[in-house]
């Protein structure tokens, strides 16, 4: 192949090396307002009194909104497609305030001394409730986060807001007690996540301005424009074709820009004054008021025979969806389905969970998006029961892992129509030594060296649910220009669907001109998340091309008099085969505006009813001070099967990337929270993502498997990447150490106390 | 108060408030490859030079500049494109926003070292976090154009 599967530049890289102005802060108009929040000191408050009169005396104040002044009707900020999973239970500002951080006001002034000081001047008064704090005491709590009746859940997700539940759900095959009973062998286990934060470079920030029809215009560092088009709709009680959304190039989003954390401010301003308005996160309120991963408890049990055979899986997860509930109904779901599925011909399996309200802040989508919460619970499991049986871990695996072919009931009964999960395991071995390395080595300094391995595996977007679409157009001079409406955040996709383009047109890449995204437009997309832009947006591409391809076809044999069945396209030009004569493509091109009856532009969607999983095996070698409990990654090795990799390069810094991320929350990542329900971990001081000294060596190798159902055989690669690092680390902890560290991050504090623990 | 300074290569006079900030006031003055990343000096995505040396404009006050010479990478460009393009050829600009701090701190790094070691890379931009590529590709990056520097015989060193 010419393009695909080639590990060609971005599109935009030189842009973004050489610090162009691209991103929203660079290009939002000069006399913006600028929009901040005043933002409540208490988890679980109502507003009694709230006084701006002082507040709007000083000179350049535009606005200040509070309660009082937004419309009334609930809505959700979760990027999904409608009827959204998540219920509808926010206000642009409530007088109810859920969680310390909870917007109470929206202040607009022309600078930001000005904003900051009618900040300070206005005057709350709160009657201040008691939280709920733990997400273990929420259900059923006599305190309800959401109490109101205007609370409302669109889809039958099992939500109950007089319960404080999000979501609960259950589902089971087979008889699990019975199978569990004849087992030889159940190990159990109890695990618990934290709300990790995505902590891209660019904190959430959105500019608005009306345009000449006076419509809205966003202009929003997001990954959903049309989800975004909506929620606003749904906020500010305005119609959709009042709206226009789009995005500029994207600071990283990993999950974060899937929920609208801070487009509706803005837009309420500048719908209410007319004027252009922007609002820019500070780090510390992308901590504390955004959209993390979902606090999870997973209890996980396996039931195995003493030959290794694994029988049963049973997974219960308790998800902390937070004050709001974006996202918790769906994140939830793939704690079971992406962990349980990785385990072939079980007997039974059962998976339920409960997602409920606490006085913390909301959580949203994060790369894994639950796979990684259950993964890290399922995969740890695993281990602990190869070390129960003194099985090496690898052979467990080789005897029960998913392979190609296999029905995975657990994951909504499809096939894994492609799976080179085998692959990749032997692979890893091999590249990490695990046979002489495997379970530790003394280092006679006090030091252990150890390894530790786990599987991963996530889907390439959601079933029957996710659109991508393309519209791909023939410009004179015969080139193409290929509108999108996914969203590159830096992963690469307008460049690798050019490549899926240009492999199709038979063209330069150079000779496709890529647009995103833009509700006015782009042709519709649910959206860059859940893995869906390469397999989804990619095969939309491939449809559309294809159609126009036989417009150029069809318009070529026109021109030559001869029979669109006797012509063909080679790319440069059409020809016809019984005659030998030809057209030029850039002739084709101006005809095409001449005259002409027949647009050479074409807009295709897709979707797909099954999801193929990509597959990972992630291993890694550490060295453990038995002393201090400092852990040191020495190498960690990660072989990926996402099908076809459009773009190697850029599928390896995907992966790579992936680990990094992975192992910050492994290993760093803490979010605590006072007994008031202040987080504490509000800076990248006190919130420690890994730096390049942190990471150890990272070694990626492609394993690639062919999907026929996606786009040159291609699977997703964005997310099933974070997904090993935490039960890879934690197993060669236990190898090291004999310790078991079941909640995250695994510092080097716990390896410590533990150690400690045991010596007594 | 009035300062005076060089931005780029260019004669800069201009009112500042006393607590501004360097990083605002290069972004006013058009260098908007200054980014902000975090407010506490955690993440290296402000990066410019002052009188040559890598400094944090989210924690100096602009009146400190008084006098002196900064760069951004807006006047860096030709050693930016030349070094990024190996950046680039990894696929390790990623997202791009951590990008100009990054560069700004290497390119100040082959200044003092043009022949650093791994350790020696991963030591001097430990304090420029990226949370897109990890890390791999950059260094893989910087070492291609280290090599490619030395086939031509020439050192790494960016002339300002």
């Amino acid at each position: 192949m010419q393009y695909v599967n080639q590990p060609v530049m971005k599109k935009d890289a030189m842009a973004l090396v050489t610090g162009q102005p691209v991103f929203m802060d660079d290009v939002a108009p000069a006399d913006c307002l600028i929009v901040k929040l005043l933002r409540s000191p208490h988890a679980n408050a109502i507003i009694e009194d709230i006084k701006i009169d002082a507040a709007m005396r000083v000179p350049g104040i535009e606005a200040i909104y509070t309660w009082k002044d937004v419309p009334q009707q609930r809505f959700t900020l979760a990027g999904q497609t409608f009827p959204e999973p998540s219920p509808y239970d926010r206000l642009i500002l409530d007088r109810h305030v859920r969680f310390v951080g909870d917007p109470v006001a929206i202040i607009a002034g022309s600078t930001e001394k000005a904003v900051d000081r009618a900040m300070k001047i206005i005057k709350v008064k709160y009657q201040v409730l008691e939280p709920v704090l733990d997400f273990h005491t929420a259900k059923d709590n006599a305190i309800l986060v959401h109490p109101e009746e205007n609370w409302k859940a669109l889809c039958p997700v099992g939500a109950d807001n007089k319960r404080n539940l999000c979501a609960t759900d259950f589902s089971e095959e087979g008889d699990l007690d019975q199978v569990l009973s004849e087992c030889d062998i159940v190990v159990e286990g109890t695990y618990h996540t934290k709300a990790n934060q995505q902590a891209m470079m660019e904190t959430f920030r959105t500019c608005c301005y009306l345009d000449t029809y006076g419509r809205l215009n966003i202009l929003s560092s997001t990954q959903i424009i049309f989800h975004v088009r909506r929620i606003v709709s749904n906020a500010l009680g305005i119609p959709k074709s009042k709206i226009r959304v789009s995005k500029p190039r994207i600071g990283g989003g990993f999950g974060a820009k899937q929920s609208a954390v801070c487009e509706i401010y803005p837009a309420f301003v500048t719908w209410m004054t007319k004027k252009p308005s922007k609002i820019i996160y500070t780090r510390e309120e992308s901590q504390i008021a955004s959209s993390p991963r979902h606090e999870m408890e997973v209890k996980v049990r396996i039931g195995a025979m003493n030959s290794g055979k694994i029988r049963a899986i049973d997974v219960y997860t308790l998800s902390n969806t937070g004050a709001y509930g974006e996202h918790g109904p769906t994140t939830v779901g793939l704690s079971g389905h992406k962990s349980i599925s990785l385990y072939r011909n079980l007997e039974a399996y059962r998976f339920a969970y409960d997602v409920v309200y606490t006085n913390e802040m909301s959580a949203g989508a994060y790369r894994g998006y639950g796979a990684t919460q259950g993964l890290f619970a399922v995969e740890t499991t695993v281990n602990k029961l190869a070390a129960r049986l003194n099985i090496d871990p690898v052979k467990l695996r080789e005897q029960n892992m998913v392979q190609e072919g296999d029905t995975m009931p657990s994951y909504y009964h499809e096939t894994a129509t492609s799976c080179a999960l085998d692959r990749c395991l032997a692979r890893a071995k091999e590249m990490i030594g695990w046979d002489e390395k495997f379970p530790c080595r003394d280092m006679g300094n006090g030091k252990v060296r150890s390894v530790g391995v786990a599987m991963s595996m996530q889907g390439s977007g959601i079933s029957g649910v996710d659109v991508g679409s393309a519209t791909i157009k023939l410009n004179d001079d015969g080139i193409y220009t290929l509108m999108i409406g996914a969203a590159d955040m830096g992963t690469g996709c307008d460049t690798t669907l050019a490549q899926v383009a240009a492999e199709c047109l038979d063209c330069c890449l150079d000779d496709i001109t890529v647009f995103s995204a833009d509700t006015d437009l782009s042709p519709y997309d649910s959206g860059s998340y859940a893995s869906s832009t390469a397999y989804i947006t990619g095969g939309a591409v491939v449809k559309a091309c294809g159609k126009l391809r036989e417009k150029i076809t069809q318009k070529g044999a026109e021109m030559l008099g001869c029979d669109a069945s006797d012509a063909e396209f080679s790319g440069k030009e059409v020809f016809c085969n019984s005659t030998g004569a030809s057209v030029s493509l850039t002739d084709i091109a101006t005809r095409s505006m001449v005259g002409n009856h027949e647009a050479l532009q074409v807009t295709e969607a897709n979707s797909s009813p099954t999801s193929p999983p990509p597959f990972m095996v992630g291993m890694v070698e550490v060295e453990i001070d038995k002393e201090t409990g400092a852990l040191d990654i020495i190498d960690y090795v990660g072989v990926v099967d996402c099908g076809t990799p459009l773009n190697p390069n850029l599928a390896r810094v995907q992966t790579e990337g992936g680990i990094a991320q992975g192992i910050g929350m492994a290993l760093s990542e803490d979010i605590q929270y006072t007994q008031k329900g202040q987080l504490m971990n509000n800076s990248l001081m006190q919130y420690k993502i890994p730096s390049r000294l942190d990471v150890g060596r990272i070694r990626v190798e492609l394993e690639s498997s062919y999907e026929s159902s996606g786009p040159f055989g291609a699977k997703s690669i964005g997310e099933v990447v974070i997904n090993t690092p935490s039960p890879a680390l934690a197993h060669a902890v236990a190898n090291a150490t004999g310790l078991w560290i079941d909640e995250l991050p695994i510092t080097a504090e716990k390896i410590a106390m533990g150690l400690l623990a045991h010596e007594d | 108060m009035m300062i005076k300074l060089n931005l780029n290569g260019k004669s800069v006079s201009a009112d500042v408030a006393e607590d501004s900030l360097l990083i605002d006031f290069l972004r006013e003055h058009g260098c908007y490859s200054v980014k902000r990343g975090c407010e506490t000096s955690n993440c290296g995505l402000c990066t410019v030079f002052l009188d040559g040396k890598p400094v944090l404009s989210c924690s100096l006050l602009t009146v400190r500049a008084d006098g002196k010479t900064v760069h951004t990478l807006e006047g860096l460009q030709k050693e930016a494109e030349e070094f990024g393009a190996f950046i680039a050829r990894q696929g390790a600009e990623q997202c791009g926003f951590c990008n100009p701090g990054m560069i700004m701190n290497a390119i100040a790094m082959f200044r003092e070292n043009p022949d650093p070691t791994d350790e020696e890379i991963l030591e001097y931009l430990a304090g420029n976090l990226c949370r897109c590529s990890g890390y791999e590709g950059q260094l893989r990056g910087i070492r291609a154009f280290l090599d490619y520097k030395k086939s031509k015989g020439e050192t790494a060193i960016c002339n300002m």
